[in-house]
């Protein structure tokens, strides 16, 4: 059978699952399955937070940003790990004993006031559009591929499904669907590694096979393979290439730390436990069923880089045979190029694939004496874990399998998102502090129309990102981490928070922040009206746009602490509110989402 | 109730010691380990592994799950021994 008739079928089986899935839990959730106060296991829970969370940045794009950054991919890694170990212990278990619906909700109760309620619905929609760019340019390069159309073609197409997807509503928060879906997901990315690393190093398991020897014969470690390769063609050894300077390689991993502990769509998984308890195994379980693609992804980004440089590299550097004809290129690299995502450009006119690093001067200089006039590959980062089983020459099942698992990640995170985005929308700001009585169709009509509109926000932006998906990803949670952590965590842990510091703090957290950003990126991501070109010579201390919300954090604490301390302090029911939160003993019962 | 009030302090002082000595440890094998002693770390081999390299791309990851399973379970104990777990 042909891949595309596979892919179609693939693709097409686990949705008729998904929507199966969610049709029967309704019914079974109407026959009382959901009894009241019972929620949901904290197994089950964890992996369906793990497919709510894990998205097209993680999926599709976080294994190919690390196969071109080596070990500065690493921020990636630990920041989207660590985050876990913090709300397990500074935020799940006391935000499940409080037991309320949403994020704002917490905060405008906290702290008795509804401006920061407010401040939290602004901070949050913040978040959540940056987020659905992200999302968006993933599902437009899988589409793209998938459908053999261009990337913008790919991104309307994938705009319209997660429309009809995200609308249908009960596709999301019903956990049965998502734990479908992780299946899917960690199956389609886990297969290919698993070939791929036996095919490179005789070991099944992708995690001890990328620190094992070559399957070649030579004896040599493929790590080392690896590096000796890269630098050959000019570019910065792969093990010890860092991501700017260690005071970014420190902010970028602290920003995606807090950044996903202070993530909304994440923090109201935990809700849904039973207990208090529940709440903390959660967040390891969760993290369990993270992990098993986050020490893979090392594996398959090395991997793929490793198979790209022998594809196109295929004899020694600088010699006429050593470099792919391009009437010869394999088949995958064809329909890559159908994509746009792909490029080739004979820059010598020697009909010869030269990819190497030309911005290194040394190694310029060399590659001129050899005729080489440029780098005439250009490769888009986010297609390599797509395209990482064709350039292995894997069996076509395996190239439809992770086409399903890269829809399913990115459009089931795109779908909880605008749920979060439309639900701030109709149930805090409209319901909870402008139209407080509005009727239950004026604000599933509202929530609708926030949806539409959220869509077609992300989708425009999703034509201009503002880097690949994983990086447009990490300037949410850089917005995330500058303005909803804080807010949370000194709400339980600092009695003497008042409604006064914990708003400005988010203000001021978030507007340092955003206009960091902004600077760079240009305003409200709109190309070319930045102020200052977007290099490593222009940030403050060198600290890269995606990294500063670790600063717009400690900005929103400073900020917080200085003015509770000159205004008066929370009245005193609120301090008894506290000291309840912090003890187990007396929690509700849960709320499903 | 002041005897209350003093159980519910010391549970959360116990609670305080707990988060703390487990955030020690994610600080160090993510950034002292991963990160501010990456170069000298990498000096020593783990298989094909650099030591740095590997903190940084997978031991993180595993310590990280460790720390979350460890953090509740002694949350467990805490909550019997103050008498403030559920039911």
């Amino acid at each position: 059978m042909d891949l595309k008739t596979l892919t179609y079928i693939f693709v097409g089986a686990t949705f008729l699952v998904y929507v199966g899935i969610a049709i029967w839990a309704r019914a079974i959730s109407t026959a009382d399955f959901y009894v009241a106060g019972k929620g949901v296991n904290p197994i089950a829970n964890g992996m369906a937070t793990a497919a709510d969370w894990m998205s097209a940045a993680s999926f599709i794009s976080m294994a190919g940003l690390i196969a071109f950054l080596g070990y500065g991919g690493s921020v990636f890694l630990m920041g989207w790990t660590g985050g876990y170990v913090l709300l397990a212990m500074l935020l799940a278990p006391y935000l499940r004993k409080f037991g309320k619906f949403t994020v704002p909700e917490f905060i405008g109760d906290r702290f008795y006031s509804k401006t920061a309620r407010l401040v939290a619905v602004l901070c949050l929609i913040v978040a959540s559009l940056t987020y659905v760019i992200g999302q968006m340019s993933g599902v437009g390069v899988a589409f793209g591929r998938f459908l053999e159309t261009s990337y913008e073609m790919g991104i309307f197409v994938g705009m319209g499904i997660v429309f009809v997807y995200a609308v249908l509503g009960g596709m999301k928060g019903i956990t049965y669907t998502q734990i479908a879906q992780y299946v899917v997901l960690i199956f389609a990315y886990t297969v290919p590694a698993v070939f791929i690393s036996l095919q490179l190093t005789d070991n099944p398991l992708p995690q001890i096979g990328l620190g094992a020897t070559m399957a070649d014969g030579s004896g040599v470690m493929l790590l080392d393979k690896l590096d000796q390769i890269v630098m050959e063609l000019g570019f910065a050894e792969y093990t010890t290439s860092s991501n700017g300077n260690m005071l970014n390689m420190f902010l970028y991993t602290l920003s995606l730390m807090i950044g996903t502990a202070g993530l909304p769509h994440v923090i109201i998984r935990f809700f849904t436990v039973p207990k208090v308890r529940d709440a903390r195994y959660s967040a390891g379980w969760a993290l369990v069923f993270i992990a098993i693609l986050y020490t893979t992804a090392p594996a398959v980004g090395a991997m793929a880089r490793l198979n790209l440089s022998n594809t196109i590299q295929i004899g020694p550097v600088g010699e006429v045979d050593g470099n792919l004809a391009y009437a010869q290129r394999p088949a995958w690299m064809k329909r890559w190029e159908a994509t746009g995502l792909l490029k080739f450009e004979d820059k010598n006119g020697d009909g010869l694939i030269q990819y190497y690093n030309d911005a290194n001067p040394e190694f310029a200089t060399k590659a001129e004496a050899w005729g080489w006039k440029g780098s005439e590959l250009n490769v888009n980062r986010d297609i390599m874990v797509l395209a990482n089983p064709e350039i292995a020459q894997l069996p076509n099942w395996v190239i439809a399998l992770v086409a399903a698992g890269g829809l399913a990640a990115a459009l089931s995170t795109a779908a909880g998102l605008l749920l979060a985005i439309s639900s701030a929308i109709s149930h805090d700001l409209l319901k909870g502090v402008f139209a407080p009585k509005i009727s239950e169709k004026a604000e599933l009509l509202a929530a609708r129309l926030s949806m539409i509109f959220a869509i077609g926000v992300a989708g425009y932006l999703g034509l201009n990102p503002p880097g690949f998906a994983a990086q447009t990803v990490a300037l949410a949670f850089g917005l995330a981490a500058s303005s909803i952590f804080p807010a949370l965590m000194m709400g339980i842990f600092n009695k003497r928070m008042n409604s006064a510091g914990a708003t400005f703090g988010m203000l001021a957290g978030l507007l340092v922040t955003i206009v960091y950003i902004f600077w760079f990126k240009g305003w409200f991501f709109i190309p070319c009206s930045n102020l200052a070109h977007n290099t490593a010579d222009n940030w403050f201390l060198g600290i890269s746009p995606e990294a500063f919300g670790a600063v717009g954090a400690m900005v929103n604490f400073a900020v917080a602490i200085l003015i509770s301390r000159v205004t008066a302090p929370p009245p005193e029911h609120i301090q008894h509110l506290v000291e309840n939160v912090r003890v187990p003993r007396g929690a509700g019962v849960a709320t499903d989402h | 109730m002041s005897d209350a009030n003093d159980n519910a302090a010391a549970y959360w002082q116990a609670n305080l010691r707990l988060v703390v000595f487990c955030m020690v440890i994610w600080a160090i094998v993510s950034y002292v380990c991963g990160i501010l002693l990456f170069e000298p770390l990498n000096e020593i081999r783990l298989g094909g592994y650099k030591l740095g390299f590997w903190f940084a791309q997978q031991g993180s990851i595993y310590v990280f799950v460790i720390l979350i399973f460890f953090y509740a379970a002694m949350m467990n104990r805490l909550d019997r021994k103050f008498d403030v777990h559920e039911d």
